[in-house]
């Protein structure tokens, strides 16, 4: 969309600035007339406030001049080279739009042969080379330690990348598609259909998966619930599903917090995992380098 | 005496006290968030104690209720003496005084709850943006009607500024504040996405622009001249500086948008506006100091006009600095750094708090027929004031340009060198450092209000009779 809705306000501020700096000449102009008399005190003007306060009206100070009209000269030659005044773009074309561009296309002329030289190898080979897997670790702090964390140990919500349990598998093709296109991992909340007293059962079945303590016979009128409402992407076993990114619920391994106050707002109401796509970001070859970082980082744990 | 006969010195001497209450409490606010980003365990867990609460009532005391206070009371002071007149209304004052005193509490108790606008420096909701407008538009009719009952033909320079400040800031506070209200502590700006954060930096410039430089030079220009016993140096350069500068400074708010959403015109002509105000700003730092041209000798004897002249040299200092940085290739490197910090803190220190306790040191005797209890003190003040102030800004720019340097730094792969905590943990030891400034300006502003409150005690209040205007010559 255009900045301007119509050529009206551009004239407007093209108008406003170049008059604005116009006026603050003729104001010095207008004030600096008349020279400092020579060899003479000067005099004030004549008007006394509260018992002694008076001004004397010395000269402008001509460095003070010049400094006021070199700003006002660079400021008039910016807005000729520059965008500023109203819809017109300036000589030299600039925008921080093609400002950043530019850097961008730079930094892949200049980095891109560099990531495409590890990015033609095998995964297994590129974990195996020292520069590249250093190369995937500075790719990996750069844009996946925010959440994930520096040392890939997860946060609440953001899975673990070393304990080798996958959500939607840990082969590094698998890692490669997640990063690439991102995944969305839905749990549905269960609130409604089950009630206080079933989400209560549920979580009591799904900690006692796990071997924790839990109420036997909540556990026990959980289970039912659970092969009717969760085993269907969870699996009856509990097994999880990898194709659709449902967790295993016997491993012991919480995505969104181990507590049994967790776990029942996990059933409640649900929960939105997102992790972003890469592939446009950071493009393929970056991609596969990371890919093959975090694969390393449980690859000897098999 | 009558009250035709005096000037009303009460309303001046409750702000000039609560001047030096809400700075002891602003600065200290300010010492314990300092304290925080260095040892963050000091948040205690406690949501109401937090970094994130505290901040914007740190700004807010020392802006609004220090600041506020001090131009409060020497806008009252200085319109009357230099009208020759007594304040227009003493009940409207009077509100005004108990008005701002109530926003101030109000602000003290919403902003740790978390209740806010989230607007930088206009945090407070709704209902007490409608009590400092109403308190506003009396402070404006109690100033402008002794202005138009003067006694005196010309109306003296300070107030120009005090004036251009209590109009503009009506302004910026009315159309930066417009808001949708869904609830009594709940409100929705009226703008939205790039326009609001164009509308909140042409308000938050021109809070620092208005309320922070137009009025405490309408300070500079009665307690200057005063202090030195010398005429103010040049009236035309007066003349040129005061309508260069107001006209100038509302453009310079894109300055704090650069490389953002807002569209690039509209970043260029804060870049630009903001280089052109550099020479009506040193303007006015050249005519204050001028001031003092032929009694050079009296800064070694005097150490409140040292508070006032120093605190013009940071005010030179700091309106050089900010032109600087508004350059979008110096601003691409200290945006969002602690370089910004410490700027602020150099014209917030250096300009408003020093010339506002100068300012004081010079009133508040006068305000009850004392002098001052020990120049000593004052001395000591300065000295400790000044060194915290260099230790603060000093900390800050070295962190400042390190932080920028340390995001921008990559690889020879095009990654970057350093993580974010990696920066911060090199902060560190300059949080430290700031804090020992900021500790030590708190220190001294405890010092001044010992020596004040020695002054006064005791102390009957003055009722100031009114003198003829001196005969035109």
């Amino acid at each position: 969309m255009a900045d301007f809705t119509s050529s009206f306000w551009s004239w407007f501020i093209i108008i406003t600035t170049l008059g604005g700096i116009l006026g603050c000449y003729l104001l010095i102009q207008w004030l600096s007339r008349g020279k400092k008399p020579e060899g003479k005190q000067i005099k004030t003007m004549g008007h006394v406030w509260d018992g002694d306060l008076a001004e004397l009206n010395n000269p402008l100070p001509r460095w003070w001049l010049n400094m006021f009209y070199i700003t006002m000269v660079f400021g008039v030659i910016y807005l000729v080279l520059y965008p500023g005044l109203g819809s017109y773009a300036g000589i030299l074309g600039w925008g921080q739009t093609t400002q950043y561009e530019k850097e961008v296309r730079r930094a892949e002329d200049r980095y891109g042969p560099y990531f495409k030289a590890y990015a033609g190898m095998g995964f297994e080979e590129l974990i195996a080379n020292e520069k590249g897997l250093a190369v995937g670790r500075r790719l990996f702090l750069n844009y996946c330690a925010t959440c994930h964390g520096s040392d890939a140990g997860g946060a609440r919500g953001f899975p673990n990348l070393t304990d080798n349990d996958w959500l939607y598998g840990g082969a590094p093709e698998n890692i490669k598609a997640s990063i690439m296109n991102g995944r969305k991992g839905i749990m549905p909340s269960f609130g409604a259909a089950l009630a206080d007293d079933g989400v209560e059962q549920v979580a009591a079945y799904v900690l006692s998966l796990s071997g924790r303590d839990s109420d036997p016979v909540l556990a026990e009128a959980g289970k039912p619930k659970f092969q009717a409402m969760c085993s269907g992407c969870h699996m009856p076993d509990a097994g999880g599903n990898q194709a659709i990114g449902a967790p295993r619920l016997s491993d012991n391994i919480w995505l969104y917090g181990a507590s049994p106050g967790s776990i029942k707002q996990t059933i409640r109401e649900g929960r939105n995992g997102v992790m972003p796509a890469h592939k446009e970001f950071l493009g393929e070859d970056k991609v596969h380098i990371v890919a093959a970082y975090v694969y390393s980082l449980s690859a000897s744990k098999d | 005496m009558s009250e035709h006969t005096t000037y009303n010195y009460k309303v001046v001497r409750q702000f000039a006290v609560m001047t030096i209450v809400w700075g002891i409490v602003g600065m200290s606010v300010g010492v314990l968030i300092a304290a925080q980003l260095a040892w963050p365990v000091l948040n205690f867990d406690i949501p109401w104690l937090t970094f994130g609460r505290l901040r914007p009532l740190h700004t807010n005391a020392v802006i609004f209720a220090f600041g506020g206070s001090a131009l409060f009371a020497t806008s009252y002071y200085v319109v009357q003496r230099t009208c020759h007149v007594r304040l227009i209304s003493d009940k409207l004052a009077a509100f005004t005084f108990w008005g701002w005193q109530l926003v101030i509490v109000l602000a003290a108790i919403t902003l740790p709850l978390g209740i806010t606008s989230s607007k930088e420096y206009a945090e407070l909701e709704w209902p007490i943006d409608i009590l400092i407008t109403l308190v506003w538009v009396a402070y404006a009719f109690v100033f402008f009607g002794t202005i138009v009952k003067r006694k005196i033909p010309h109306v003296y320079v300070a107030n120009w500024f005090y004036g251009a400040f209590i109009i503009t800031v009506a302004l910026l506070h009315i159309f930066n504040s417009a808001a949708l209200p869904v609830g009594l502590l709940k409100s929705y700006s009226a703008y939205a996405g790039v326009q609001d954060a164009m509308v909140q930096w042409w308000y938050g410039h021109n809070a620092v622009g208005f309320f922070l430089t137009a009025g405490f030079l309408g300070m500079m220009y009665y307690f200057v001249p005063k202090q030195a016993n010398r005429p103010v140096y040049s009236y035309r350069l007066s003349i040129v500086h005061f309508w260069a500068l107001i006209f100038v400074y509302i453009w310079a708010g894109p300055h704090h948008l650069h490389y953002t959403a807002l569209p690039d015109w509209a970043q260029s002509l804060g870049m630009v506006m903001s280089l052109i105000l550099l020479a009506p700003s040193w303007g006015g730092m050249i005519n204050g100091i001028m001031t003092l041209s032929g009694a050079w000798e009296k800064l070694r004897t005097d150490p409140v006009l040292r508070f006032l002249i120093v605190s013009i040299s940071f005010y030179g200092m700091s309106t050089f600095e900010g032109p600087m940085m508004a350059i979008k290739t110096v601003n691409s490197l200290s945006h969002y750094t602690d370089w910004t910090i410490g700027h602020v803190h150099s014209g917030a220190l250096g300009w408003v708090a020093l010339i506002s306790m100068g300012s004081m040191y010079y009133l508040i005797p006068r305000l009850y027929g004392r002098e001052l209890y020990s120049l000593r003190l004052v001395e000591t003040h300065f000295w400790i004031a000044t060194i915290g102030i260099v230790l603060y800004i000093a900390s800050m720019w070295v962190s400042g340009i390190m932080q920028g340097l340390m995001w921008r730094a990559v690889n020879t792969d095009g990654t970057l060198t350093y993580s974010f905590v990696e920066s911060v943990q090199a902060m560190h030891p300059f949080y430290i450092v700031r804090w020992l400034g900021g500790t030590l300006f708190l220190v001294g502003a405890l010092i001044m209000a010992y020596n004040l409150w020695k002054t006064v005690a005791g102390a009957r209040a003055v009722e100031a009779p009114i003198p003829l205007p001196a005969a035109a010559h």
